[in-house]
């Protein structure tokens, strides 16, 4: 083409493709550059957020003693014990917390996608799930707090910090259960009215095995986000270094209270007991992020 | 990732109309009132059984759980601020003194409170926002098909590190690093007040400097995702137009993506806001207590609304210095439901997002 544009026979109107210009190609330039080092600038606060952990935590958990032994008896500077106490209280206020939250969280996205259509009740709900979303964990604390001790006069426990955790799982599990109802095609529930199933059994027996792979990823999500929080631990349970096996009464360890009470400590025991529990937390959390890749795999087929 | 932003279908489909068979199901979606169900039940005589009724009560009590936990919330937090406001010797909204020891004599006002809460957030969102638009942009336009995915999961990961976390690095290893930067800061900017030497110890790194950061590192992945669900909406014919009409990349984004997701972004924006001025624990190990008032310096120390309640929250035992701290939580609440309901507010006004 560009042999046209000899002088002679030179085109009465310029060609219709023109070349990109020097500076719309240098900002195009510098466009993708920023966009990609946005992404690099991202990932430089993770890699070293977790090489952190791993480096500074990771010999501590390799003793056997760390997963068998509380830190029961031992002075601030002295090394050794384990976190056992932690992991147990971290493991049972998450689970608790699930146990309430789930069936909670699965009937209001059923209300809102099965029978709440575009209610004024529907639509409040919906907007209170987003709020409830947003509240940060401390006033979940708080409130817990004035209605468990203040209200009631019930004494700090781990069961005051799992109904302080509930209000922060709920609104997850709302928002992943409702899109995977919504995904299931209309067609299965029309096929089971028009066998003259009632509604109720249709949602029980159709629509939430045909998504219950995603909700149970969704499930394992929230449990790893609520695990990791601080707030409601620090505000609602007292921490012991010893095993405490009973939920509603006495102080019970959790990984993130034992990372709070052991920062101001600044022998080496301390600096082994903070790294140590933080890798087992990020442990913990990816471990159960795992299990929701697991079983959303291995009961995906449904969905498809 | 499962942010209530993403696609919302017209939630009508298992209603009653697809019991009956009617054609209700495509007007409903475009009807503004459709007709409630109890409504058409009684016109067409649809026997209802037991077991439906239970289900369908347990699921409406349910929601009205929800509705009620935020009305809750608020008023149990108002009831048990009223008598400490009550007993307050200074002004809860102006004064920036903070003394709860003793309940005879409580002297508590959240101006200090407000003033580092609100600068730390800024911060932190003046430093996410561009990034997170970046990694969305990256995200939906810039990264190869196959490697999107991962690259997304990757973002997300950073909301799984759970901010006690984020915290003790804040506080052990990227303070010790800004510490140089810092002080560089401080001796050559220090006239413009943002920059003027603080009332903490530099060297400790407890400065808003620091919080903001790291704060910033931890609401990058919610204004991404949100961010990304509305980039990814950008209608097709727009994009391939601009390409048609040859637009570069960059041209491309510009002329579509970002016009059409601009609201988006903002709200996306708003919501990782009220996640910064709620930041509790990162925020409370970080952040040195400063012993004089905050001077919009950011080297400044001091505590947030969080951070004060969580450090002050193990030590609770008098109703009326708790309820001190409760009206400071109060104070929390509105702020963060208030930032909320903008950001939501601002998507719901935009129906092209669904």
């Amino acid at each position: 083409m560009s042999t046209l544009s000899a002088d002679p026979q030179r085109l009465a109107t310029p060609p219709t493709f023109q070349k990109v210009g020097a500076a719309r190609r240098f900002k195009n330039g510098l466009a993708t550059t920023l966009v990609w080092g946005s992404f690099l600038v991202a990932v430089v606060p993770l890699v070293w957020v977790l090489y952190t952990v791993v480096q500074r935590g990771f010999p501590v958990i390799l003793d056997g003693d760390w997963w068998s032994k509380s830190l029961s008896g031992l002075l601030a500077r002295q090394q050794g014990g384990g976190a056992y106490h932690a992991i147990y209280g971290t493991l049972v206020q998450g689970l608790v917390c699930g146990v309430i939250s789930v069936p909670i969280g699965i009937m209001v996205a059923i209300y809102l996608v099965e029978y709440g259509g575009r209610s004024r009740l529907s639509r409040a709900t919906t907007f209170m799930v987003d709020i409830l979303t947003g509240v940060p964990s401390i006033v979940a604390a708080l409130f817990v707090y004035t209605v468990w001790i203040t209200y009631f006069g019930l004494g700090r426990s781990a069961l005051a910090v799992s109904l302080a955790l509930v209000l922060l799982m709920v609104p997850v599990v709302v928002r992943t259960t409702e899109e995977m109802l919504k995904i299931v095609p209309d067609e299965l529930r029309e096929a089971s009215y028009a066998l003259g199933i009632p509604k109720w059994k249709t949602i029980v027996k159709i629509v939430i095995p045909t998504a219950l792979s995603g909700i149970l990823t969704g499930i394992m999500l929230a449990l790893a986000r609520v695990m990791g929080e601080t707030a409601p631990v620090l505000v609602l349970a007292a921490y012991a270094p010893f095993i405490n096996f009973n939920m509603f009464d006495g102080p019970m360890a959790s990984l993130p209270l034992l990372m709070v009470n052991e920062r101001n400590n600044p022998t080496q025991a301390g600096f082994e007991r903070i790294w140590g529990a933080a890798i087992t937390l990020v442990l913990l959390i990816t471990l159960f992020n795992l299990l929701a890749t697991v079983i959303s795999r291995a009961l995906a087929p449904k969905t498809k | 990732m499962n942010d209530p932003v993403v696609a919302k279908r017209p939630a009508g489909s298992g209603d009653t109309g697809a019991v009956r068979g009617v054609a209700a199901a495509p007007t409903a979606t475009e009807a503004p009132i459709p007709p409630t169900p109890e409504a058409s039940e009684t016109q067409t005589k649809v026997h209802v059984r037991p077991g439906d009724r239970i289900f369908r009560g347990l699921a409406t009590g349910s929601g009205v759980f929800i509705v009620a936990i935020i009305g809750a919330i608020g008023l149990f937090l108002i009831v048990q601020a009223i008598p400490s406001l009550g007993l307050d010797n200074v002004n809860f909204l102006t004064s920036r003194e903070w003394n709860t020891t003793d309940p005879a004599n409580l002297r508590f006002g959240i101006l200090d409170l407000l003033l580092v809460t609100v600068v730390v957030a800024l911060l932190a969102l003046l430093i996410a926002m561009p990034i997170a638009m970046g990694i969305a942009l990256f995200l939906t336009q810039y990264a190869p098909r196959k490697l999107a995915r991962p690259f997304a999961y990757v973002v997300d990961l950073l909301a799984a590190v759970p901010s006690i976390v984020f915290g003790l690095w804040g506080l052990f290893v990227l303070g010790p690093v800004l510490f140089p930067i810092s002080t560089w800061l401080i001796d050559n900017l220090g006239w413009i007040p943002i920059f003027a030497k603080g009332n903490v110890n530099v060297q400790l790194g407890g400065t808003v400097f620091t919080a903001g950061i790291v704060v910033a590192v931890m609401i990058l992945p919610i204004i991404t995702a949100v961010s990304r669900e509305v980039f990814e909406r950008t209608p097709t014919m727009h994009v391939e137009g601009a390409i048609a009409l040859g637009a570069t990349k960059w041209e491309v984004v510009r002329t579509t993506v970002l016009p059409f997701g601009k609201a988006g972004y903002i709200s996306a924006s708003m919501l990782g806001l009220g996640r910064a001025l709620g930041e509790t624990i990162a925020v409370a190990v970080i952040l040195s207590t400063a012993t004089s008032s905050f001077g919009f310096s950011l080297f400044d120390g001091g505590s947030t609304f969080a951070s004060k309640i969580a450090l002050a929250a193990p030590e609770f035992n008098d109703a009326r210095s708790a309820g001190a701290y409760i009206a400071a939580g109060l104070v929390l609440f509105v702020l963060t439901f208030v930032v909320n309901a903008i950001a939501r507010s601002i998507v719901a006004g935009h129906k092209e997002y669904e």
